[in-house]
């Protein structure tokens, strides 16, 4: 197959600066490198190639957006999305390492967090020296996270924490976890090290998606931790929300990237496979998908890019993700569902990227908020009226 | 240690190669560039001497303005500054008159040694390293694989045809470097960031000398479809026959 050429069908490329293709490029060459080699074994064998953190870590994936000061590069969102869009070109999993890390781990702690806490920990996110896993999603609340079971109980200066988090990427290979729970005040954030007396966390196996990434179930039993292991800056559901947004619009970028690696792939397929003595990309059907496929991919990153600009000059609003990641991981899905019927038989082989996008797109379109979930919070937006329950 | 790195922009290898209409140049419509392959691994040993040795990396390049892009990608991987010769007739340069405009600029910044790639991979001539030695008056040593450099002087290996061969040399000198030299490093986000703080000074190249003139430039002739003789153990006959009166390798 030929080296990766990146559909650009409106190029885009001029509305990116220098440095945000500078990114992008390094990031992209990086995947090539260092992660395609690998993809295919690990997703077979169900694990995440743990020692890639520090590489990510090297290049400063990990909470770009985070001021220097704090180990960050101090970059733009657009140049975050860029990131996100390269990594999930290689992988949903991998895409979700970084995101778990940066938008969910970093950045409550960053947004959330005491000036030590900030101290203590974002340096050493930043540069994969320690990981990070995100509790809120729980074995019967998923879309309804408010509904959590999970507590938190002042003992003396400690609190006590008592629950079960479910589908918890990178749960099994974090050195802390941020687990949001219930307390008298309200829902509250911790920074609970993974070592922590009481607390454990299995593997979830058997996917049939999301392979080259660890889930993992959070429990806790009696898990005692200091006063100062709180978020002290945030109280209630936004601010377990207020991360979702962030990684939220990590994936409206990712799930571009996803069907980038899809449509790249069919294309330069389809051109060299020779079908009733013609390449396949000669007929009609296949010509219609990757057309759709071409056109639903651009209008994807056109939504995505706007939602970064927006973002950037503080005018992005959680609707204006609802819509990005709810449009972009269907078209993403659904991409990858017509142009692995392009590939044929050999379209069912991890040899080929496009199935093992296919798959792993089932998750994304799901976490962070399911499809359904993002039509009703546009629909609520539009109407003022919540047809959640 | 005062250390400069000569980089030359390239088309990217993912080029497809189309002549241009006067039948000498390049088409350049549509063309993106980068690095060149071995100015990329000739940056990176500047950057590990600095690291070693002290100092600072002056990255130097001649071409049109817009390689500061590449200057830029070089400087995100830890060189200090960049340098344009500009000349927009860059690619009409013989590697003589090259040589020629670098030799002028790095008499002027005062080197103690000078990283170049082997050959650049569009032209593949690997003579403006050797021409930029002889100009200077100065030791060089081609293709090298490994180095070891002190405060005035240095020794290296250089791989030759079936074997490798070691030199002691004094500085300051001309080292251009193979591939297994080192693996160059990514750019990380803080050195993009870092990059564009750093300056990248532009002057005009002096006006070209050149001693060879481009008379053509053609694509290689497209190579003939295969043909199948047969299958299996009978088709060898005709298969040897072919070989031996056609293709004559046997």
């Amino acid at each position: 197959m030929e080296p990766y050429r990146q559909l650009d069908f409106l190029q885009l490329d001029d509305q990116f600066t220098e440095e945000e293709l500078m990114v992008r490029d390094t990031v992209r060459s990086w995947v090539n490198e260092r992660f395609m080699p690998v993809v295919m074994e690990h997703w077979e064998a169900g694990t995440f190639p743990m020692e890639l953190a520090p590489e990510l870590g090297e290049l400063g994936v990990f909470g770009p957006t985070i001021p220097e000061e704090y180990g960050g590069a101090g970059m733009s969102s657009v140049t975050y999305g860029l990131i996100c869009q390269e990594l999930e070109r290689g992988d949903s999993g991998l895409r979700s390492f970084v995101s778990v890390q940066g938008s969910l781990v970093m950045y409550p702690i960053f947004a959330y967090g005491s000036e030590e806490q900030k101290r203590e920990w974002l340096p050493k996110l930043a540069s994969g020296e320690a990981i990070g896993c995100f509790g809120l999603t729980e074995p019967d609340f998923g879309s309804n996270p408010g509904g959590m079971l999970t507590t938190a109980k002042k003992d003396g200066d400690d609190w006590i924490l008592n629950g079960r988090k479910m589908w918890i990427t990178n749960g099994g290979v974090s050195q802390i976890a941020i687990v949001w729970a219930r307390a008298e005040e309200g829902i509250r954030g911790f920074i609970v090290p993974t070592d922590a007396k009481g607390f454990s966390a299995p593997e979830q196996k058997h996917k049939w998606s999301l392979r080259a990434s660890m889930t993992s179930e959070l429990v806790l039993e009696d898990v005692r931790v200091p006063a100062s292991a709180m978020l002290p800056n945030v109280r209630g559901l936004k601010g377990p929300l207020g991360c979702l947004t962030q990684a939220r619009y990590g994936i409206c970028w990712g799930a571009v990237g996803s069907a980038l690696a899809c449509f790249d792939e069919a294309l330069s397929y389809s051109k060299e496979r020779i079908v009733f003595d013609k390449p396949l990309a000669g007929f009609q059907i296949p010509q219609k998908k990757l057309a759709d496929a071409a056109t639903d991919i651009t209008l994807g990153q056109l939504l995505a890019l706007r939602v970064g600009r927006m973002k950037d000059a503080g005018k992005m609003e959680p609707h204006h993700i609802n819509m990005a990641k709810r449009n972009n991981c269907a078209m993403s899905l659904k991409t990858a569902r017509d142009l692995r019927d392009v590939l044929g038989a050999n379209g069912i082989t991890l040899e080929y990227h496009t199935g093992r996008h296919m798959c792993n797109m089932e998750s994304v379109i799901t976490y962070e908020g399911t499809h359904d979930i993002h039509t009703l919070a546009i629909g609520q937006h539009l109407t003022g009226l919540a047809a959640f329950r | 240690m005062n250390i400069v790195a000569c980089m030359k922009r390239v088309p990217t290898t993912e080029l497809v190669a189309k002549v241009g209409a006067d039948g000498k140049h390049l088409d350049a419509s549509g063309v993106q560039y980068m690095v060149s392959f071995y100015d990329e691994i000739a940056v990176e040993e500047a950057v590990k001497t600095k690291e070693k040795h002290g100092g600072e990396v002056t990255v130097l390049t001649l071409g049109p303005s817009d390689a500061a892009k590449e200057l830029r990608e070089c400087l995100a991987k830890g060189a200090d500054k960049g340098v344009i010769l500009t000349d927009d007739s860059w690619s009409d340069r013989d590697a003589h008159s090259t040589a020629e405009a670098l030799k002028a600029k790095i008499e002027e910044l005062g080197a103690d040694v000078v990283f170049c790639g082997r050959v650049a991979t569009d032209r593949d001539s690997a003579s403006v390293g050797p021409m930029l030695a002889t100009m200077l008056g100065w030791a060089c040593v081609t293709d090298v694989v490994e180095l070891d450099l002190e405060a005035d002087k240095g020794t290296a290996k250089r791989e030759a045809d079936g074997g490798i061969e070691t030199y002691a040399f004094a500085l300051p000198a001309v080292i251009t470097c193979q591939k297994d030299l080192n693996e160059p490093r990514y750019a990380g986000l803080k050195g993009i960031m870092a990059a564009k703080k750093k300056p990248i000074d532009e002057s005009p190249a002096p006006a070209a000398s050149n001693q060879a003139e481009v008379l053509a430039l053609e694509l290689p002739p497209a190579r003939p479809d295969g043909r199948i003789l047969g299958e299996g153990a009978a088709a060898v006959p005709a298969l040897i026959d072919a070989l031996r009166n056609e293709a004559k390798v046997l």
